[in-house]
């Protein structure tokens, strides 16, 4: 009998510490950033010192871009606002030690993903909010109009700490053209060097050009040459380590995407939640439980729509109607001839 | 035996407070590190760096490694403090002395060239030397060339480059000129202590200076010829030159503007260095019969140095550290090269961050040596 008591007691005590071992998976579910996030009030989000289009603060300090609307969507998701975001203009070289050192927690700041980044120190990239590739800025009357004009000794201006400097060597090692590389922390310094002749062509990621260009002093003297040297997914990274967070951002920007392609906006939202495609009735969180997985109420993808807005919407108002990429190019949905294809959100 | 305890125990505390302070700094880090899977090593020093610099003193491309790099940044480095440091000391010991000037309007000017360029904070100035010197300069193909072979672009200052021949042999003869230019000071320094005679040393040190390199042209097969630069059209707009050698504009608004800015605080240091030295010494070496620049030479200079030394290290100092705003111009320098570039592309923070740090330190350290032997040398030596 004594005995029998024992093994139920020591049975029971399994079950308890089995017990105890789940809740405390469920709890640790709910992410340290997550938390963190949503005691502080607002999302810490790294952004450039100033790109049109991408982020960019205003002479009031109000931040746009599509870059900044990533933040903007994680924060309507987990904090139900989209402004409260707190941004903090990086320059290329502080931007991954600032993410993994926790001064911030997203880093949406037209960031190419390659693997050395993504494997090696610390960071993972979460998806691809544009998708880009290095070009060539130069004067028109210089009469390159072609990657193939250029001559042994030419002095190409950039931005320090980014793939631009490792694919303009491989660029031109591959054409066998010596050339001359001034290499400046920030962008505005390169535009004013490029601006004043110290180089003979501007060289980043073509995005990047189209919204320089608006900078320079007389933007109609200079061309973007055609040609379209590397491949720059840009996306917004998270720190290694915390999945649940990861896991957010990504399917907010997910979202956004997927918005866009059932049609689902900013104005008709709300209406969405008595479609009859269970799809987009799913992303508006009229039917299914996924924000459940992620520690988040239903809501959290009709509060980026509503808030933010489908990836078209904004990328029309950042990028488009600002006058600096109106062909979207890749940056089109997959449905319509372009590349932006998101894995569904059910 | 208590008070030796007493004595010791004091510095024992604060020894162990100073480990466990580094102690849990270091563990903290590798925690934090060990979270984030960052690694640590310095392995990626032997990696290709995979990145090109523009300027270099040393042969390097992007398919060296990260080390060499590294030597590249220093290099470079070194170069901007070297030329800066000889400079700000040119500059500085002229305006200095300028301050103490009868005349007016010299005095006047130098106040007005210290009060101004020390006031102003160092960054502007050398964006200033930068951004604006950028615009005012000409493009290559409307530059007017200065004496014929020098040309001052928006690309940079283009000079003739030496092209020698037996280069050794001249250098073995500027070594034996400098030789015998010490045997011949040695030697005219006893033969006044001996015997009261006085010999032109100055004149006999440029005679031999010039002369015994100037026999190498003849009879050495020593030669020089002159590379001159030469305008080479890439397209419509764009021009380079070719051959010669180009200096690059940042390297010359990077040296300009900390030349000119530790020249003020140099001559201010010379300045006092002078004034700290009493009326009567001067008036004293002139009831003897010296001549003003004897004076200068002989008495109030040797006095002045032991003054003027240990503030001017500090500048010395100053200078060298304030070279890493190089970064804000393009200047390949240690900080935009090693603590930028390859920071960036390793991603390696702590790493490079406390290599950068060490070696600022050295180098720092290394001039603080120099200065203060050259200010044990020159001190009272009391017998």
């Amino acid at each position: 009998m004594f005995k029998l008591i024992k093994q139920l007691t020591s049975l029971a005590t399994v079950v308890a510490v089995l017990f105890a071992f789940t809740t405390e998976t469920m709890a640790a579910k709910k992410s340290k950033t997550l938390k963190n996030t949503q005691k502080k009030g607002f999302v810490r989000c790294g952004v450039s010192q100033g790109l049109p289009g991408f982020s960019n603060a205003d002479a009031a300090g109000n931040w746009t871009g599509v870059d900044v609307d990533v933040c903007r969507a994680v924060a309507a998701a987990v904090l139900g606002d989209a402004n409260k975001v707190k941004f903090t203009p990086l320059s290329a070289k502080e931007r991954f030690t600032a993410l993994t050192s926790g001064e911030i927690d997203i880093l949406s700041r037209n960031t190419t993903w390659t693997l050395s980044r993504d494997a090696d120190i610390g960071l993972t990239f979460v998806g691809v909010n544009f998708y880009d590739g290095q070009g060539f800025m130069v004067r028109k009357n210089s009469g390159y109009s072609s990657v193939n004009d250029f001559k042994n000794g030419i002095s190409a201006c950039t931005n320090l700490g980014t793939t631009t400097e490792l694919n303009m060597r491989d660029f031109f090692n591959s054409k066998g053209i010596s050339y001359e590389p001034v290499t400046f922390e920030k962008a505005d310094e390169v535009v004013a060097a490029y601006d004043a002749g110290r180089c003979d062509t501007y060289t980043t990621d073509k995005s990047g050009l189209a919204a320089q260009r608006i900078k320079l002093s007389a933007p109609d003297d200079h061309i973007v040459l055609p040609e379209t040297i590397s491949k720059e997914p840009l996306g917004p990274v998270v720190r290694q380590g915390d999945s649940v967070w990861e896991d957010i951002v990504r399917w907010s920007l997910n979202v956004m995407i997927e918005a866009e392609e059932y049609g689902v906006n900013s104005a008709n939202a709300d209406s969405m939640k008595t479609s009859d495609n269970p799809a987009v009735k799913r992303l508006v969180g009229a039917e299914g439980e996924l924000g459940a997985a992620f520690g988040l109420d239903n809501e959290w993808s009709l509060r980026i729509i509503k808030q933010v807005g489908n990836y078209g919407e904004s990328y029309k108002r950042n990028i488009a109607d600002t006058g600096i990429l109106p062909d979207r190019g890749p940056n089109e949905l997959w449905t319509k001839g372009g590349i932006l294809y998101v894995p569904p959100a059910r | 035996m208590n008070f030796k305890l007493n004595k010791i125990i004091p510095q024992l505390a604060t020894l162990l407070a100073v480990i466990l302070v580094f102690g849990f700094l270091t563990y903290n880090a590798q925690v934090n590190m060990d979270n984030r899977g960052i690694e640590f090593g310095f392995g990626f020093l032997t990696q290709e760096s995979s990145f090109d610099v523009q300027f270099s003193l040393i042969d390097y491309d992007g398919s060296h490694s990260y080390a060499r790099a590294y030597l590249v940044g220093l290099l470079n480095t070194l170069l901007v403090a070297f030329i800066g440091i000889i400079l700000s000391t040119i500059l500085g010991v002229i305006v200095g002395i300028a301050r103490l000037s009868p005349n007016y309007l010299i005095e006047r000017t130098a106040a007005w060239y210290v009060e101004f360029f020390r006031n102003i904070p160092l960054l502007l100035q050398i964006f200033f030397w930068y951004f604006a010197a950028l615009r005012a300069l000409p493009l290559p193909q409307d530059t007017e060339p200065m004496l014929g072979v020098f040309f001052l672009t928006i690309k940079g200052l283009f000079v003739p480059r030496f092209v020698w021949e037996n280069l050794d042999i001249f250098f073995y003869s500027i070594i034996a000129a400098i030789i015998s230019i010490i045997v011949i000071r040695n030697y005219a320094r006893k033969l006044q202590e001996n015997e009261g005679k006085q010999l032109p040393v100055f004149y006999i040190s440029i005679g031999l200076f010039i002369i015994l390199p100037l026999i190498t042209f003849l009879v050495g097969g020593v030669s020089l010829n002159f590379s001159i630069p030469e305008l080479e059209q890439m397209s419509n707009t764009s021009f380079k030159y070719k051959g010669g050698l180009g200096i690059p504009p940042e390297l010359i608004a990077l040296t300009l503007a900390l030349g000119l800015y530790t020249a003020t605080f140099i001559a201010e240091c010379v300045r006092a260095g002078i004034q700290g030295i009493s009326k009567g010494q001067k008036e004293a070496a002139a009831s003897i019969g010296l001549t003003p620049n004897q004076i200068l030479k002989l008495v109030i200079m040797p006095q002045a140095l032991r003054i003027i030394i240990p503030p001017t290290t500090n500048q010395y100092l100053n200078l060298t550290k304030n070279s890493s705003l190089a970064a804000a111009i393009a200047y390949p320098d240690l900080v935009l090269i090693f603590a930028g570039t390859a920071l960036m592309q390793t991603g390696r923070a702590i790493e490079i961050v406390s290599i950068t740090m060490l070696t600022y330190l050295s180098i720092s350290l290394s001039i603080s040596v120099l200065m203060n032997w050259y200010n044990k040398k020159i001190a009272i030596k009391e017998k």
